[in-house]
């Protein structure tokens, strides 16, 4: 099919962009990579009346350190670049994950901001930064402001960006001691989601083989949305022990659908959990 | 001498346009002042239709007609194959309308069409009609159909029952099976698939109101059937008024054989406005609903025998779920082309079977790549495991017990092809089974299965192995046999070539066959190529127009190699016997004393004195020397009707490691040993058998139409139904033997579906064999991680 007709507007920067969004029509989305959105607006399952096309936002753009020696990433920046820029290696997390995405056009044109603002319940980058201790940068004419990811996700589709607001970066805080990561997912076989995957992070901030005292959780394709596993968390860091990823449901309503109800999907995520923790106490060493 | 071309692996000629975007596919073709239909569908499984007012999708921009289903002043297309042939049997037919009028059937039903200047305008104005219906109970499931107090389709078919069919011996069965040692019941579900060409259907249709002809470009396998069906069937335009064009086709399995609504509906809509063409291209999500779908059968088995493994008797009662309404030749599948080969490469001597056809809510069913046979071969190859795990006995060795011994062909099978037609008898003709199983044990390791499989638990793994000693009939079909009142679908099915040597020697191959990317153009070219001696690259093909080709019955069914190609060889046979006349004049010799030798023809013992084809040609074009009586031109045509199907068959092998945890199954390894025949071209068969197994495997793994009850797709796109990808599968280990098929003069069979008949239930009884040990013996497909997960923990007695 093809889309119903719509206005098009392609701002020259992200202050014209911000000045676009401040109209607040409540029909406009924002066009990044457009991988998610214009497969929708083809089926019109999503009919905006206007679109504002950031794509080609040069600012939006780029990888960079930041003086606390986290991260910063441009959110227009492709899955693709991410991926080739050095500044990663040491976010092993996303060098494991992100050449799975999709396929080559996917990693090409899909962008980390739009991969943020969509919150599909089953992507799997969301997760990974989640783990991570993503921040999540958002301007509005109004001004800017910083938000943790964790705060960020509302729901399915859904998150806390305001109507005018747009994601300008995404930040990660810097990696130090010793840490181990592991992402492991099933996926949905027909559209490559994630049935159910697990982004984990540990660490110790010491270094040289004491307790954990790091351990964050990433989890997709289970929730409304992607969220913390903060009971698994909260258990690992006591314990130790992997079998902590037995609550990785702890206080959310499981998902279900034509490829796994509430008890496989309930239980295949604790196995990916678990199977996450154990490969990053082994890369840990 | 150059290399004959017959047998060697040269590379498709097709697949420079293809791969570089410079093929003609339907959507590619733009026509001047041609416009863009959309058809607005039901979004009910199940609903009276009150009214329908297109008012203001009239008044849309761009919109130059809507059409109704009371505008439509045609018949509801044809269905031409109703079970049991034509003999009596009695079927509630109920067939598709051109758009539906008083009620639908099933979501994705046509209601109404627009017309607009742009596909978007079209779109936008379906949005504009007002459909009034009134929705009813639906029934999406065949046994929940047949069952009391169902929501009922049609006046017409009491209790949804489309026929009630039965084939064999059905007192000898009861016998065999009272009086055996051992018998062993199972029910199984071969799921409905949905079968996915890369392009979807569409198509043109052009009124001419000069000459008052129409033109249907159309992506289709069955040009000149349509011409038939669409035309004088349908519509009341006879052969000579009507040219269907099939363009580049990018793929099928068989969804193309069919009649479809839109057809007409194009061909209809330029009329109406007065003769510009009108376009309409499928939409995949459209395509889920409004294009057939495969498989949907519902199997009680019973197979009987002796402890020693002979098997004596199976009986199968099999409800086959036929969608809203019926496709072109949806009775025929379940009823004809499987249940009459569910006895496969066994040697059984009681079969019996009984077939319902059943309405549904859902889209409807037809023929899908092997159409019947996968079905068949899925009943037989599972009911050979259950029963050799019932005795103890090994699964290669229960199929060595019970094959059609070599010295028995041709074997008479007491339910098989043509036993009810009144019409020729259909023998298979030829085989020699256990080399291929033998081969393809050694090739996969078979001895040390067990160790494996110890080893595999040692890493959490549940290891499988599973056989498929398939057998398919294909090439069809003797009209003798599918022509006869009693069985087939009363209509012919040869074939034809026309063959014409222009003047400067080359050579074009026209034939009534029709390919949608199988690499016709190349195979037929090597075939000529052998036959008159030319090279491969003087030869072109022309093929799936039906202005300029002769009449044939299009390609499915893995007929194409065997009896197109026999037609091409009758008619370059007819092109050498006229080239040596030719030769005997210009050389001054009798025409016996000609030798053939490629494209020379020089007199017995007189090397020297010949001719080549292409200066036999050339005269033959200019003709001022011609004999008295001989016409000029090398232009010969041949229609070949061939005496028997052909019977390719094989073992395949699959394993698989499935883990326990989360029942992930992954297939680790293939081995498939197929006996084909002799081969035109040994890579295009691999790349036919790659495809078909890989397909098959999609059904045992992934594939699967899910309809909730009210009749809604759930599985209703590519983000919900898995096709398998290449990344998935293991590399296929092929290999061969060579039974040559006595049927046709270059002894080939047809390889187009072999792949997807044999490898589902290869995969499926690798997994019920990897599960054994937990106590499970069956499961039904696909094995998605959740299912084979459940059955895990049921048998292992945990919360699920």
């Amino acid at each position: 099919m093809t889309s119903l007709a719509f206005d098009y507007r392609r701002p020259d920067s992200v202050d014209q962009a911000l000045a676009l969004l401040a109209e607040a029509d409540p029909g406009t989305k924002v066009l990044a990579g457009g991988h998610s959105l214009l497969p929708i607006m083809k089926t019109r399952l999503a009919q905006p009346g206007r679109l504002i096309d950031i794509g080609h936002l040069g600012e939006l753009r780029g990888v960079h350190r930041l003086g606390d020696g986290g991260l910063s990433i441009g959110a227009l920046t492709t899955y693709s670049r991410l991926l080739a820029n050095p500044a990663i290696t040491v976010y092993g997390l996303l060098a494991d994950v992100l050449p799975t995405i999709g396929d080559v056009q996917v990693r090409n044109r899909g962008t980390i901001g739009g991969a943020v603002a969509h919150v599909d319940p089953a992507a799997d980058l969301p997760a990974c930064l989640l783990a991570l201790d993503a921040e999540v940068v958002v301007r509005s004419a109004r001004g800017g402001r910083t938000i943790a990811l964790t705060s960020f996700f509302e729901g399915a589709f859904n998150s806390v960006l305001l109507p005018d607001e747009l994601i300008t970066e995404i930040r990660l805080p810097a990696a130090s001691g010793d840490y181990g990561s592991a992402y492991r997912a099933q996926e949905q076989p027909a559209s490559g989601y994630a049935l159910a995957g697990a982004a984990v992070v540990i660490g110790r901030s010491t270094g040289g083989g004491g307790r954990f005292d790091r351990a964050a959780i990433g989890i997709t394709g289970v929730g409304e949305c992607p969220y913390r596993a903060s009971a698994v968390e909260q258990e690992f860091l006591s314990s130790g022990d992997p079998a902590a990823a037995a609550h990785a449901t702890d206080g959310v309503l499981v998902a279900s659908d034509i490829h796994a109800d509430r008890e496989y999907r309930t239980a295949l995520i604790r196995v990916q959990v678990r199977r996450a923790l154990e490969a990053a106490i082994e890369r840990v060493g | 001498m150059a290399i004959d071309a017959l047998g060697a692996s040269i590379k498709r000629r097709e697949d420079p346009r293809f791969i570089t975007g410079a093929g003609n596919y339907i959507d590619d073709i733009k026509l001047p002042s041609m416009v863009h239909m959309a058809i607005l569908r039901s979004p009910y499984a199940h609903a009276n239709i009150r009214s329908v007012d297109v008012t203001a999708a009239r008044a849309m921009p761009g919109v130059i007609d809507v059409i109704v289903g009371a505008d439509v002043p045609y018949n509801p297309l044809p269905m031409v194959w109703p079970a049991g042939g034509s003999a009596g049997l009695r079927n509630n037919v109920n067939s598709p309308r051109i758009l539906a009028t008083d009620s639908v059937k099933w979501t994705g039903e046509g209601v109404a069409a627009v017309v607009a200047e742009t596909p978007a305008q079209a779109f936008d104005a379906l949005a504009a009609i007002v459909v009034d219906y009134e929705p009813l109970p639906a029934v999406v499931d065949a046994e929940k159909a047949v069952a009391p107090g169902a929501p009922q389709l049609h006046e017409n078919a009491p209790n949804n029952v489309v026929f009630e069919w039965s084939v064999g011996d059905s007192a000898g069965t009861e016998a065999a099976i009272e009086a055996a040692e051992v018998v062993v019941r199972q029910r199984l579900v071969n799921q409905r698939l949905i079968p996915n060409p890369m392009e979807t259907r569409g198509d043109i249709g052009w009124y001419n109101p000069g000459t008052e002809e129409y033109t249907l470009w159309m992506s289709s396998q069955t040009p000149h059937i349509q011409r038939l069906l669409v035309g004088i069937f349908t519509m009341g335009i006879p052969e000579h008024k009507l040219r269907c064009i099939a363009p580049d086709v990018g793929g099928a399995f068989g969804t193309k054989i069919f009649c479809y609504a839109d057809y007409a509906l194009v061909l209809l809509a330029s009329k109406r406005i007065g003769g510009r063409p009108v376009k309409w291209i499928e939409g995949r999500r459209e395509n889920y609903q409004s294009t057939i779908h495969g498989r949907d059968h519902i199997t009680y088995l019973e197979i009987a025998g002796k402890r020693d493994g002979e098997i004596t008797g199976l009986r199968v009662k099999t409800l086959a779920n036929l969608g809203g309404r019926l496709s072109t030749i949806g009775p025929g599948i379940p009823t004809t082309l499987y249940a009459r080969v569910l006895s496969g490469c066994y040697k059984i001597p009681n079969v019996y079977a009984e077939v319902t056809g059943v309405y549904t809510n859902t889209t409807f069913v037809d023929a899908y790549r092997g159409a019947g046979r996968p079905e068949a071969t899925y009943v037989i190859e599972r009911a050979m495991d259950l029963f050799a795990r019932e005795i103890g006995m090994d699964r290669a060795e229960i199929r060595r017990r019970n094959f059609i011994a070599p010295d028995a062909f041709p074997y008479d099978n007491p339910s098989g092809l043509g036993t009810a037609s009144g019409g020729a008898k259909i023998y298979i003709d030829s085989g020699n089974y256990e080399p291929a199983l033998d081969k393809a044990l050694a090739m996969v390791g078979y001895d040390d299965l067990d160790a494996r499989k110890v080893e595999a638990r040692l890493r959490g793994k549940y290891l499988g192995l599973g056989l498929s000693t398939y057998l398919e009939v294909c090439g069809v079909a003797p009209s003798k046999w599918i022509g006869a009142v009693g069985e087939g679908w009363g209509a012919a099915m040869w074939e034809s070539s026309n063959i014409r040597v222009h003047l400067t020697g080359k050579v074009v191959l026209t034939m009534g066959t029709s390919p949608q990317g199988q690499g016709h153009e190349t195979t037929y070219s090597q075939v000529i190529s052998h036959e008159l001696g030319v090279p491969v690259d003087d030869v072109i093909v022309q093929h799936s127009d039906t202005q300029g080709t002769p009449f044939g019955y299009g390609s499915y069914g893995s007929r194409t190699s065997s009896v197109g190609s026999t037609a091409a060889i009758k008619a370059a046979g007819k092109i050498r016997e006229k080239a040596r006349r030719y030769a005997a004049h210009m050389l001054e010799a009798a025409p016996e004393d000609i030798e053939i030798d490629g494209a020379n023809y020089s007199v017995r013992g007189s090397p020297d004195k010949v001719k080549t084809l292409q200066e036999i040609a050339f005269a033959l074009d200019l003709a001022f020397d011609a004999p008295v009586g001989m016409e000029p031109y090398l232009d010969e045509t041949a229609y070949y009707d061939p005496t028997n199907c052909t019977w390719p068959f094989g073992t395949h092998i699959a394993i698989v490691e499935i883990d326990e945890e989360t029942g992930h199954v992954d297939l680790v390894r293939y081995v498939a040993v197929d006996d084909v025949g002799n081969k035109i071209n040994p890579m295009i068969v691999d790349g036919q058998l790659h495809g078909g197994i890989a397909q098959g495997v999609g059904q045992a793994l992934w594939e699967g139409a899910v309809y909730d009850d009210q009749g809604q797709l759930l599985s209703g796109s590519l983000l919900d139904y898995a096709l398998p990808r290449a990344a998935w599968l293991p590399s296929f280990e092929l290999d061969e033997t060579v039974t040559p098929s006595p049927v046709n003069p270059i002894g080939v069979k047809g390889v187009g579906e072999a792949g997807a008949i044999a490898s589902t239930a290869a995969v499926s009884n690798a997994v019920v064999d990897a599960l054994g040990p937990l106590g499970v013996r069956h499961l039904d497909m696909p094995y998605t991680p959740q299912t084979v997960w459940r059955a895990i923990q049921t048998a292992k007695g945990g919360q699920a």
